[in-house]
């Protein structure tokens, strides 16, 4: 039976959607903000470097990601794909991976880099 | 609308079963005519062999739908002029459900499905009990009414997408049958209900596309009852309930 993990795995996608819904909105006014007047690769990191709270908040970011994305495309694989259930889960862990590693890489890149 | 005698509908109507091709009969135009009078008038005059099902005539019985023009409809109650296009119609039996023959699909799976939603009432009750009160308008009440008046034409689960891709997904009738149970304050079977309606052929398939919605002919919103199944759930997850 897996009315259980369907059931936690909807409400895992719906908190983790209300912390995108917000970490969307922060971000796309941040970049609208920073790219007055133009923006270069120095001003960047000259803002993220050793900002902790930005790392904190784009690690946030990445977290969500990591929960809301695999639940939404394992569905998508075994409904469009016809992939097998447990191909379709094992595929959407490998994306789990991907964007936790890439992701958080990434934070780190601009905050430490 | 005046309608001149001589007017008539080029009407393709599916012969076969999965495999068949359209024929094409023309049928006289008439004032106010449904597109069940369309079926009848070619079953009595013109094909005395199509297959095809009916019983109220007026929207009671849930037994007429039919594909119209690729739409699923209640044929009782659809005016030909609401759908005709150039004075065309094309009437196939409703989708994702196995056609017995010509119109006819073979409801079997449909209504299995509600069985397995728990769709049953389980009362305590017995006749020397005194009625149970409900109040009209206490919110559980109101959210059975909202869904409690479902005919079981089988327009809505023809028109879902999740059932196309998923066979085994209970569909948006038999969950809208089960939501009007889980606000019902006497049902006992609760727990076993949100058991059998949760997970992926459940509650949880369901994307939120609202075809259901749309064409459902008593405006019943099942996706509204599927999103309430999906936040109880979660609920009993979480209180350890579903284990």
């Amino acid at each position: 039976m897996n009315a259980v993990g369907e059931a936690k795995r909807w409400y895992w996608q719906r908190i983790s959607a209300m912390v995108l819904a917000l970490c969307v909105v922060v971000h796309v006014a941040g970049m609208i903000y920073a790219v007055r007047g133009g923006l270069s690769a120095a001003e960047i990191l000259g803002r993220t470097r050793g900002n902790l709270a930005f790392a904190a908040f784009y690690t946030t970011f990445v977290l969500a990601c990591v929960v809301h994305v695999p639940i939404g495309l394992a569905k998508i694989f075994e409904e469009w794909l016809s992939m097998s259930r447990f191909l379709a889960i094992t595929t959407s862990k490998l994306f789990t991976i991907m964007i936790l590693f890439l992701g958080l890489r990434a934070v780190y890149g601009v905050y430490a880099g | 609308m005046s309608i001149a005698n001589t007017a008539t509908l080029k009407v393709s109507v599916w012969r076969g079963k999965a495999r068949g091709a359209f024929t094409t009969y023309e049928v006289p135009r008439r004032e106010s005519q449904t597109v069940l009078d369309v079926v009848t008038y070619i079953q009595r005059n013109l094909e005395p062999g199509l297959a095809y099902r009916f019983a109220c005539r007026v929207g009671m019985c849930g037994s007429c739908a039919m594909t119209v023009n690729g739409r699923a409809r209640w044929t009782c109650r659809t005016h030909v002029s609401k759908v005709a296009i150039d004075e065309r119609l094309e009437i196939a039996p409703l989708a994702n459900l196995p056609v017995i023959r010509d119109l006819a699909t073979d409801m079997r799976d449909f209504f299995d499905k509600w069985a397995r939603a728990k769709g049953q009432f389980k009362g305590s009750l017995t006749r020397y009990d005194d009625f149970a009160v409900v109040e009209p308008e206490s919110k559980q009440r109101r959210a059975a009414s909202a869904g409690i008046e479902c005919i079981g034409c089988g327009v809505c689960h023809a028109s879902c997408d999740v059932v196309a891709w998923r066979p085994d997904y209970l569909g948006p009738a038999a969950l809208n049958r089960a939501w009007t149970l889980v606000n019902d304050v006497r049902d006992k079977a609760q727990t076993e209900r949100l058991r059998a309606v949760a997970g992926d052929a459940g509650c949880h398939a369901c994307h939120t596309q609202g075809s259901c919605n749309e064409r459902c002919p008593k405006q019943i919103e099942p996706t509204a009852g599927i999103a309430g199944l999906k936040r109880l759930t979660a609920l009993a997850a979480l209180r350890g309930e579903l284990d």
